[in-house]
């Protein structure tokens, strides 16, 4: 199942400095494992030592906020759209 | 920008003897970064914060100096994180603070005060504060095009100071925003974005666009220089005080940046020994459509859960506020309280604070004010304490909000009677009874 992930720039690093890559997962927990598979080392970047994604960091598939939806546990389909965004922003 | 340029700008910053900023650091994990335009930790996503050598600023700056310096918020410039002296000053900065006399008494209060950035220059929003000093940054930065994300006040002034200071400018909105906001905009020419959708989608679009255009975003990228121009609101407050610091303190929370930064001015300028240290109470206010960090504080929990926003207070309405989670800490480190209230009582301080105070301000303020009532109500404000209310923005920009809430015009012939028809008709006997119950 192949999900586009738009990637941050401070986590392109992990990406040969690619933007957008594809990965795999029924659910955001598992394509986040599946990144770290492909990009070692970027699961520790998005989650924190408990393993759930950083608070400073929104996960958001086809543009809604997974805390909107059911989380990390949140369904993903062939051709969603997942973007990992930096919280820190606005006001 | 060029590493040619960038190298060049460390260096200049390297040389320059007035510069007092010194480093970026993680408000999580204390990792340092170069003064590059970054905003976010590379480890821990977290914000990041301008460090100072508060050693070098107590060697030169004095209570004197800073009176002697320009009548904006630039007599502060060794706190403010700019290398140059070619600052953009655009009279931005000391605002009046009102010693309230009627809102006081209305509410019980005897040391009230209202710190009125309805007036400040040049788009009557705080935002001129922040964006001064993100603009003068830019400009150290080598950026020729600025822009942010805005719900409004914020694209006013990133709009007309970048007039001023010729620098090119795109600035995203949500596309349901007030018509005065707009038009306040768009007076100045810049490229505008009205984004089908609200803020924080607004916002989110600006972090992609800003990982692909080189731009200096003053909310984005730009946000650790931009922020700390708030930190003026409390040093202002300090000196307007006779260089003392209020004990309690209410301003509005967005993204919880300006309610953060005045307390780090207050506590600067104590640490240079310009004031004497104390424990500011900071209350802070939000929409109950949208009060992320009122609901996690009452509710005692540590984690702002973001919310969508639904209230007419536009200029507040963050649903998925930066410092939502520093607000909540600070609101419980300094014994102060984080207040929601409705957009009904939102309209009814916009009101109280005109027709007490002879200022109009807007959403935000009728938000503060709101607070402010419902927290004197409560017994959460000490009469005697010395209050401040932060009111941050101008009703004029903002008139859908209380149109069909005030009164109308009365309509009259050019003649005599019926100027005396009318004026007798307005005194009504309820009219009386209000006059006899405010006086």
């Amino acid at each position: 199942m192949a999900i586009k992930v738009l990637v941050p720039t401070p986590l392109q690093k992990f990406t040969n400095n690619q933007a957008t890559i594809e990965a795999t997962g029924g659910n955001v927990q598992e394509l986040i494992d599946s990144l770290e598979s492909a990009c070692p080392g970027i699961k520790d970047r998005i989650c924190d030592e408990s393993g759930k994604p950083r608070r400073f960091l929104n996960l958001y598939v086809n543009s809604e906020d997974i805390r909107f939806l059911e989380g990390v546990d949140t369904q993903l389909n062939d051709g969603d759209e997942v973007s990992i965004v930096p919280a820190v922003a606005g006001g | 920008m060029t590493q040619a340029l960038e190298t060049q700008l460390n260096t200049q910053i390297k040389n320059s003897t007035s510069a007092t900023f010194t480093k970026l650091v993680s408000k999580e994990g204390g990792f340092e970064y170069d003064l590059d335009p970054i905003n976010i930790c590379e480890n821990t996503f977290a914000p990041l914060e301008v460090a100072y050598d508060y050693d070098k600023i107590r060697a030169t700056v004095t209570r004197e100096t800073i009176e002697a310096g320009p009548n904006s918020i630039w007599r502060y410039r060794p706190f403010l994180p700019v290398a140059t002296d070619n600052v953009i000053d655009v009279g931005t900065g000391m605002t009046p603070l009102v010693k309230s006399t009627r809102l006081a008494r209305r509410l019980g209060l005897k040391n009230l005060y209202i710190k009125n950035d309805a007036v400040n220059m040049p788009t009557l929003s705080f935002k001129d504060r922040v964006v001064s000093v993100a603009l003068t940054r830019a400009r150290e930065f080598g950026f020729s095009t600025v822009s942010c994300a805005s719900t409004g006040n914020l694209a006013n002034s990133t709009a007309a100071i970048a007039s001023h200071a010729g620098l090119e400018c795109c600035v995203f909105i949500p596309a349901d925003l007030e018509a005065g906001k707009v038009l306040g905009t768009l007076i100045y020419n810049p490229i505008v974005m009205a984004v089908k959708g609200n803020y924080d989608q607004v916002n989110r679009l600006c972090s992609e666009v800003a990982n692909t255009h080189g731009w200096g975003f003053v909310n984005i990228n730009l946000r650790p220089y931009y922020s700390e121009g708030s930190k003026t609101l409390a040093y202002e407050v300090a000196e307007q005080l006779g260089w003392q610091l209020p004990d309690h303190i209410v301003a509005p929370i967005a993204s919880g940046s300006l309610y953060t930064k005045i307390h780090k001015g207050f506590k600067e300028f104590a640490k240079v020994g310009l004031v004497e240290d104390k424990d500011v109470r900071c209350s802070g206010a939000q929409a109950e459509g949208c009060s992320p960090v009122a609901q996690a504080f009452k509710e005692g929990r540590d984690f702002v859960a973001p919310v969508k926003p639904n209230t007419i207070a536009k200029s507040i309405a963050i649903g998925n506020p930066a410092d939502g989670v520093y607000a909540l800490e600070q609101a419980r480190k300094t014994n102060g309280h984080i207040e929601s209230v409705t957009d009904a009582e939102i309209i009814e301080g916009i009101k109280l604070l005109a027709e007490t105070e002879g200022i109009f301000t807007e959403t935000a303020g009728g938000t503060t004010i709101a607070v402010l009532k419902k927290l004197a109500e409560e017994g959460k404000i000490d009469p005697d304490e010395t209050t401040v209310a932060y009111i941050t923005g101008n009703g004029l920009k903002t008139q859908e909000a209380v149109q069909g809430y005030i009164g109308e015009p009365l309509a009259i012939d050019p003649k005599l009677d019926s100027f005396e028809r009318a004026w007798d008709r307005a005194q009504t006997l309820e009219r009386l009874d209000w006059q006899q119950v405010l006086v």
